[in-house]
């Protein structure tokens, strides 16, 4: 898929991957996707949670060689 | 309009720290207003040095332990360092942020700090020991936010 930035959280616990990707996302504009990857596995929900309380759309969740992989699509 | 979580914070220990200042940033990350009221020890959070905030095993039998340990062994001198030094280590490696850095984050997502002027005028606290960020207020200017709040914890 392709995406406009990435963002690594891999080896960070809660609530630092959504605390971040919430960063990540700030100096996107409107419809680019970021891309992130956790190690985390309480990432899945918390990112499905994340889109769906902020508006963001999650495109995809997957995991990929124990690693997490999300695109987040900017509201 | 964004909807709104308070937390009181009365806990000063590094295991009590950690709830409002994890909370808080989630929250604000989730697009929360949010303000945290510290009370009591829990102005120990709002110092510039964080190094003095530790846990103690002592009174605190849930805290797991590498091996069972009497209570007479965590009255000695050091155990509470010792312990301190352990719990950083476990945060560490298992990737969860230092206190200074949660704390940071919650500052950079808006989340306000409010200390109760009350109590650092009992602990005779010097605002200078405290992060510039911080407001000074009481119960009725906490509740002129915790009132519209969708959220209101105490922790």
């Amino acid at each position: 898929m392709n995406f406009d930035k990435e963002f690594d959280a891999s080896g960070m616990s809660c609530p630092l991957p959504v605390v971040k990707t919430k960063k990540a996302l700030v100096d996107m504009a409107s419809g680019q996707v970021l891309k992130i990857i956790s190690t985390d596995c309480g990432s899945v929900q918390d990112m499905k949670a994340f889109a769906d309380q902020t508006g963001n759309t999650l495109l995809s969740s997957g995991e990929e060689g124990g690693k997490y992989i999300f695109f987040m699509q900017k509201k | 309009m964004s909807k709104k979580m308070a937390i009181i914070a009365t806990k000063g220990t590094l295991d009590m720290a950690y709830p409002p200042f994890i909370l808080a940033s989630t929250a604000a990350a989730l697009g929360y207003d949010v303000q945290i009221f510290f009370t009591f020890y829990g102005l120990q959070l709002l110092r510039k040095d964080l190094s003095d905030v530790k846990i103690s095993p002592l009174a605190n039998p849930a805290m797991p332990m590498p091996i069972p340990m009497p209570v007479m062994v965590q009255m000695l001198p050091g155990m509470e360092t010792m312990a301190t030094a352990m719990m950083k280590q476990k945060l560490e490696k298992h990737g969860v942020a230092s206190l200074e850095e949660l704390r940071d984050l919650c500052l950079e997502c808006d989340v306000k700090f409010i200390a109760c002027q009350m109590t650092v005028d009992l602990f005779e606290f010097d605002k200078k020991e405290f992060i510039d960020q911080v407001e000074y207020g009481g119960a009725s200017m906490f509740f002129g936010f915790a009132g519209e709040t969708d959220i209101c914890l105490f922790v």
